[in-house]
């Protein structure tokens, strides 16, 4: 076992890619660091926070980007965004057989928040451009600043999301609606209610995300591996599909408070006893149960 | 607010289409269509500085669908104004963030099913409310007076902990970090701002060939955004060095 949450970007990669078969892109020695952040006085980080390149699993070529956590919580800038937006972009050059994508981000980073909100959108419609040239895009989540702000739809753009319990994917930040919207919303000190609301096990069981691994990169990569060569259309029918499966959940869950609410009513007899499940048990649970995305 | 808002938008609609629109408001939602220089344009977008919800980002995608499905390669006007995403504990529960990435990607679709998709800021669009809408359009402008912004500058103050005097100074100078359309322009987050002769600029706007995304080298040309071309470009090739 090695665990995923505790490994760096770099250890991430290494764990998933066939042994030596990584080959950075664009890596520190290059040094293309944030132009902006010395201008507030900000240290830089020589590959802005993320790691790109390509390799193989298993022989197969991947391509894969993995967000470095440590450096501004994984937040998106100017250089970072333009770093994952090209890779994908090589996606529908050389082909690969899939594209990785690590998240560990807060969002965007305020420090440059034009670029980085725009960034947003130029690598929301590059994964687009991937998956509608018939390249799987797969996101893995299960670092410790989870996947938040225009990365969490970012990441929902993805054809699959595998993720660990230790993973969060949810759009706004528990402080940030405490704040606007007040305690009574949301209190952001109750650890618990923030795990079951934004943590992965209630995504995996809402359909947000496809399957819990344990937190193990070797356990992340043979997950992957079941993706490859397997899409989600983008036809018209396609989106009619996920927009009907969206539909029927925000109308049967509409009254729903709290996430325990949502797993009893999905058939769960002691919603209590979920986040205590081990990942094994919770995905035998949750094969079962779990709301499905077309 | 929100008759102001819708007033406003009556009056631009108006402006643009003359008496050949129809627009329906629904809440914060409208839909219609008008016909420009011959042509039949859907209308699709929110008014009264709303929040982007689960529920309205599906009604949403649902009049995208439509407009796909019964208007093919039509042209869709969006009218984008917003506060950001709707903040609260259903929206999060419910996964607002995929019903978001959905409308997008609708969008997204019908942009690559051939129809050209003009987006125009109204009033105000706030960060993950743009991205949602704004940002997943052929082209996205600015009426004059428009603000865009990721976060007001008081709580972006707090949050960097860089002084408020201190980041207002930097936001007038540094197009990446203050709120404000221009700054928007200049990086190439949007196309441009549009003056008060509404009918020629989205005359114009129809005109310019399709891109698959000229944000970068727009921001690029403009001075406001200089890296993200170039690095984008770089990693592509697949090259070690800049």
């Amino acid at each position: 076992m090695s665990s995923y949450l505790e490994a760096g970007a770099r250890a991430r990669i290494v764990g998933l890619l066939d042994k030596d078969s990584f080959v950075e892109i664009l890596g520190p020695t290059a040094r293309v660091t944030s132009p902006h952040l010395p201008e507030l006085d900000m240290p830089v980080a020589f590959d802005d926070g993320i790691v790109v390149g390509q390799g193989t699993m298993d022989g197969k070529t991947v391509l894969i980007a993995a967000q470095e956590g440590g450096f501004m919580g994984g937040a998106i800038g100017e250089i970072h965004g333009a770093k994952l937006t090209g890779l994908l972009e090589r996606a529908l050059d050389i082909k690969p057989d899939a594209v990785l994508l690590l998240f560990d981000s807060g969002g965007v980073r305020l420090q440059e928040a034009n670029a980085g909100l725009i960034a947003m959108g130029e690598i929301q419609r590059a994964v687009l451009a991937a998956r509608h040239a018939g390249i799987p895009v797969i996101g893995l989540i299960g670092g410790r600043n989870g996947c938040y702000g225009g990365t969490s739809i970012i990441a929902r753009t993805c054809d699959w999301l595998i993720g660990s319990e230790e993973g969060r994917l949810s759009i706004s930040g528990p402080e940030v609606i405490e704040t606007i919207e007040g305690a009574e919303e949301f209190d952001s000190q109750d650890r618990a209610l923030v795990w079951r609301t934004m943590g992965l096990k209630h995504r995996r069981l809402i359909g947000e995300i496809d399957h819990i691994v344990p937190d193990d990169i070797g356990a992340f990569g043979e997950m992957a591996k079941n993706y490859f060569g397997r899409s989600r259309e983008l036809t018209l029918d396609a989106l009619e599909a996920e927009h009907a499966f969206l539909a029927d959940r925000l109308e049967r869950f509409k009254d729903c408070r709290d996430a325990r609410d949502v797993w009893g009513r999905i058939g769960i007899n002691e919603p209590a006893r979920v986040p205590d499940l081990d990942p094994e048990p919770f995905e035998r649970l949750a094969v079962n149960l779990a709301l499905q995305r077309p | 607010m929100s008759e102001q808002s819708r007033h406003s938008i009556q009056q631009f609609l108006h402006q643009l289409f003359g008496d050949s629109c129809s627009v329906h408001f629904d809440g914060p939602l409208l839909s219609g269509e008008g016909v420009f220089e011959g042509n039949p344009v859907s209308i699709l977008g929110t008014s009264s500085r709303v929040h982007i919800g689960a529920a309205l980002a599906l009604e949403l995608a649902r009049h995208v669908l439509d407009i796909m499905r019964q208007h093919p390669s039509r042209t869709i006007l969006l009218i984008v104004e917003n506060s950001g995403q709707k903040l609260g504990l259903f929206d999060e529960l419910i996964g607002n963030n995929g019903y978001i990435a959905h409308l997008s990607t609708c969008l997204d679709a019908a942009r690559r099913r051939g129809h050209k998709i003009v987006g125009v800021v109204h009033d105000l669009a706030i960060s993950a409310g743009f991205m949602a809408t704004g940002m997943a359009t052929s082209e996205c402008f600015a009426l004059n007076g428009a603000e865009l912004r990721v976060m007001a500058p008081e709580a972006m103050s707090r949050i960097t902990r860089i002084p408020l005097d201190r980041l207002n100074q930097l936001s007038k100078t540094n197009p990446i970090l203050g709120p404000g359309a221009a700054n928007f322009e200049r990086i190439g987050g949007i196309a441009g701002i549009w003056s008060d002769d509404v009918r020629a600029e989205f005359g114009k706007a129809l005109a310019q060939p399709d891109e698959e995304d000229s944000r970068r080298t727009r921001g690029e040309k403009r001075g406001g955004r200089v890296f993200a071309a170039k690095v984008a470009q770089a990693v592509r090739e697949g090259r070690q060095r800049l």
